[in-house]
């Protein structure tokens, strides 16, 4: 018989052991799975490393995949200290791009590349945080359910953007191709070390929003509001406006994300501009537990996952299903450590004391066990245990055990 | 009157050896409790005792790590409530738990036998079922319009009705006036008669020694005895309960006779979000130096009082003033800004003043911060107050960066009281200050709260124990749904006079009353 009980907090070095061993088990688990499929574990999971890790040119692609993953997890996570459901950094993240865009067009063709690109990311957190007050304002005065409006405002951004894409910017040189006109080439990111210096913007956040939660007022209200909204209140914190504070660096930053990985990566918007960084990163942030320099480990990690698969489908003929199952299984164990480091399965124990008087005489008084009963009653339990038997005892009227 | 048949003590259950531990706490250890069969038992002990572990796993909402559990001689292993409920034992929770949309009917009906509800046949059963127990209630009344007695004796009847013969009253008397204790303790008895077994959990010695026929006491989490209540007095109850001897009487210093006005509320009144008024043309004083006690039953307007001076909710009419400044209509922040003192200890500690997951120091910062200059966070000087108040207080951590839930209450309150102190308050407004807190503790909030009388700090209490609020006040104020039904001189009220005035009855009213209003 098990049943699940509380831990006690683990030292912090220990539950960092675990969440990496978590891992590879993952590892071992696909490993499991994937055998009788027909695949040699070993050569799928070097070519999976390789993928990843193998060459420059391999981790500069996943450092460009974990770019705008963790600039994203990093604007949910403002949200998520407020217990703001944000679901929308799709959306956020597309809105972002398309104020950016805006921008590269409207500019003049001679504009200086530095100016630009300042206004473009000033465009972009501007376009995620409208895309992010607007559920906000409803939230914070109406009561609405953020997260639902949240997740239905990726609809609207989508299709915002498909409207964009064939229709309003239909780019006229394209020859009747749906498609938006690029980013001009002085707009795009420079390089540092062979990646576009997103990679410098996200380490710079990651500081900051660690900074902003941990060392400033702001942050501070932001942790009390998200804790408890009377307590807010009672200590006389205007609990809606930090709360449209948060909401509204939360969304911009998440914008930013998009306009990033706009002009570093893509340099046109599309539809599917995104690439399901919004939902991802909602995941990268709940593993990071909402803190900022994990987050920017585990962008890494799922990055690594999804830029080792597409290796994988391409070197050893592994299906896409396949390096599928290979992503979940790892995402699982890491969430299942989750899990374990909170909770633990003890196995039910139950013993007969025998020396103790079952039915009170009519005086009452109940005999205090006294610390040779306590001794018995200690060896009575380490024989039940080891004999796995436990028996009823003549003292105990009908009492079967098991 | 001892009702126990000496010749059958036949057992209604037993539970031995139960252990249970969270974590590294260890709620239980080898705990021996038994029940006979047409018996009131009390169980008595301090908070974290392990009283409501034990009840919690008799009542199948946790398992235990280790014992076993006999109803009527048979052994049972409780899976969930539904097991606990079906072997006949019944819980009544302190907080109860009634479906407020339905009917008093309803809610004693639902989830009994049959797929539909019939109102009328339910009603009749149910009102013939509640008069065989003495018990008077309208099923046909809605569950919001029953008072808290009514909603009390829904409870019971509700858990006798799926047939239960065990029953398990949490605190029943927390939310009573002495006359309805005393109705309570009429049809409890009326039960025992008919052979129903009770287990009554009380603070409340003298109910225990007027009520029950047997006593189990706990005390860190083991059974330290069971006897029966002729055999004891209620001296040695507390000592079993403590470990120790424990003086029970509260000081009482003089409020100085220079004390002047500190807070004066005049035709106060205000309404819940929902539009119900709660409070009704409130007006009253506090000088400097006094503890104004407030007693009255639960959801009578204390809450709304102390949440409307400290400025938290708004008032639709009226005035506060405080040292000559009108603070009425000001927010909390406001009311700081204006240089007014004030500290306000909520009912609720971990839900509003304080923020369970932080720790001390973080804690401490919350009333502090928002006078750093700045946009950063200055924690050094928190973290050195934090270190004082933890020292000063005796307040029992591991350090200042301990969270806050994870300190027993007593601590938890010291930690609340310590920061609110530490700002030197003219006013120190406190909501059922030792809820929940074991003896020792209460006896040190009282003390420091004496301190802070004669420090000259107008204190106003909000309390639910009337011996209490005799003993440690100067002055009590009565609430009855929003209004004030009396102020009366704490040295020579009784408490059956306060009771009479907690059921609405006005002071000019109450019988033998008027010799003892208030001077002022």
């Amino acid at each position: 018989m098990f049943r699940i009980a509380k831990k006690d907090d683990l030292p912090k070095w220990k539950s960092m052991l675990i969440r990496i061993a978590s891992v590879f088990v993952g590892l071992i688990l696909s490993g499991l799975v994937i055998v009788p499929l027909g695949y040699n574990p070993v050569t799928t999971f070097s070519a999976l490393f390789g993928g990843a890790f193998g060459s420059s040119s391999a981790l500069i692609t996943t450092i460009k995949i974990a770019i705008p993953l963790s600039i994203t997890a990093l604007g949910l996570a403002v949200a998520f200290r407020m217990k703001f459901w944000n679901i929308g950094g799709e959306g956020q993240i597309l809105m972002g791009c398309v104020f950016a865009t805006y921008i590269s067009h409207q500019m003049p063709q001679s504009t200086n590349g530095v100016v630009l690109i300042v206004l473009m990311g000033v465009a972009g957190f501007f376009g995620g945080a409208v895309w992010a007050l607007i559920p906000g304002v409803f939230r914070v005065y109406f009561r609405t359910n953020e997260t639902l409006f949240t997740l239905m405002m990726n609809y609207i951004a989508l299709f915002i953007v498909q409207y964009l894409h064939f229709v309003l910017w239909r780019n006229p040189a394209s020859h009747g191709f749906p498609g938006i006109k690029a980013i001009p080439l002085q707009a795009h990111l420079p390089k540092i070390f062979g990646i576009h210096i997103g990679w410098i913007i996200a380490l710079f956040l990651a500081a900051l929003v660690f900074l902003l939660i941990r060392k400033t007022k702001l942050g501070y209200e932001i942790r009390v509001v998200g804790e408890s909204e009377p307590t807010a209140n009672y200590a006389g914190m205007n609990v809606k406006k930090v709360m449209l504070t948060g909401i509204m660096l939360s969304g911009g930053i998440v914008g930013l994300a998009g306009m990033i990985k706009l002009t570093g990566d893509v340099y046109t918007l599309s539809p599917d501009i995104t690439g399901n960084a919004g939902f991802t990163a909602i995941v990268i942030a709940w593993l990071s537990n909402l803190s900022a320099p994990v987050i920017m480990f585990v962008s890494i990690l799922i990055a690594a996952l999804e830029q080792g698969s597409q290796i994988i489908q391409i070197k050893s003929g592994g299906s896409a299903a396949v390096t599928g199952i290979i992503q979940g299984l790892i995402l699982m164990s890491a969430l299942g450590a989750e899990f374990f480091l909170r909770y633990r399965v003890v196995r039910r124990k139950r013993y007969v004391q025998a020396n103790h008087p079952v039915t009170g005489e009519i005086s009452g008084t109940a005999e205090q066990p006294s610390s040779e009963n306590m001794e018995q009653k200690d060896k009575q339990q380490i024989a039940d245990d080891a004999n796995h038997v436990s028996e009823g005892s003549e003292v105990v009227p009908e009492g079967d055990a098991k | 009157m001892i009702h126990v048949n000496p010749t059958t003590p036949e057992l209604a259950f037993s539970m031995r050896g139960i252990s249970k531990t969270f974590g590294s706490v260890l709620a239980n250890e080898n705990i021996h409790f038994e029940v006979r069969k047409g018996e009131i038992h009390a169980l008595l002990g301090e908070n974290g005792s392990g009283k409501s572990t034990l009840m919690n796993i008799l009542s199948g909402i946790y398992q235990p790590d280790d014992g076993i559990i006999e109803v009527n001689g048979v052994e049972k292993i409780f899976h969930s409530p539904i097991d606990s409920i079906s072997s006949g034992i019944g819980m009544v929770y302190q907080h109860f738990m009634l479906a407020e949309p339905l009917t008093a009917g309803e809610n004693i009906a639902a989830g009994t036998k049959g797929f539909f509800l019939n109102r009328k046949t339910d009603s009749r059963t149910i009102r013939e079922f509640s008069e065989k127990y003495g018990m008077e209630i309208d099923p046909d009344k809605l569950t919001h319009q029953l008072s808290v007695s009514e909603k009390q004796t829904v409870e019971i009847l509700k858990v006798l009705y799926r047939g239960a013969r065990i029953l398990v009253l949490d605190e029943p008397t927390a939310v009573l006036t002495p006359q309805e204790i005393r109705r309570l303790f009429i049809v409890l008895r009326k039960m025992r008669e008919s052979g129903c077994s009770i287990v009554f959990i009380s603070h409340k010695l003298n109910e225990v020694m007027d009520l029950c026929d047997r006593v189990t006491v706990l005390r860190k989490g083991r059974s330290i005895e069971t006897c029966n209540i002729a055999d004891i007095n209620s001296y040695d109850l507390v000592e079993k309960m403590v470990g120790r001897k424990v003086d029970l009487s509260i000081d009482r210093p003089l409020p100085r006779p220079d004390g002047t006005e500190c807070l004066l509320v005049e035709n106060m009144s205000l309404h819940d979000e929902n539009g119900y008024k709660k409070l009704n043309r409130i007006s009253f004083s506090l000088r400097h130096g006094e503890i104004l006690g407030v007693a009255g039953l639960a959801g009578g307007g204390q809450k709304e009082l102390c949440e409307a001076v400290a400025g938290i909710i708004p008032i639709d009419e009226g005035k506060i003033i405080f040292d000559g400044t009108n603070i009425s209509g000001k927010s909390p922040r406001e009311i700081i800004r204006l240089g007014v003192s004030m500290s306000f200890i909520p009912e609720d500690r971990l839900g509003m003043g304080l923020v369970a997951s932080m720790d001390i120091a973080d804690n401490i910062l919350l009333k502090d911060y928002a006078f750093q200059k700045g946009p950063f966070l200055h924690t050094a000087e928190v973290r050195k107050k934090a270190e004082q108040i933890v020292e000063d207080l005796d307040i029992m951590t591991p350090g200042i960066f301990h969270p806050v839930r994870k300190l027993s209450g007593g601590n938890i309150q010291k930690v609340i009281l310590g920061r609110e102190i530490n700002l030197s308050p003219k006013l120190l407004i406190t909501a059922y200050a030792v809820r929940g807190l074991d003896i020792n503790s209460s006896y040190t909030i009282y003390n420091l709260l004496n301190e802070q009388k004669k420090k000259n700090v107008a204190i106003l209490y909000i309390g639910e124990d009337l011996d209490v609020l005799l003993e440690l006040c100067d002055r009590i104020m009565v609430l009855f749904a929003g209004e004030i039904t009396g102020i009366v001189d704490a040295g020579s009220a009784t408490k059956e006079e306060i009771g009479q005035m907690m059921s609405g009855t006005k002071l000019a009213d109450v019988v033998g009353g008027g010799k003892h209003v208030s001077n002022r």
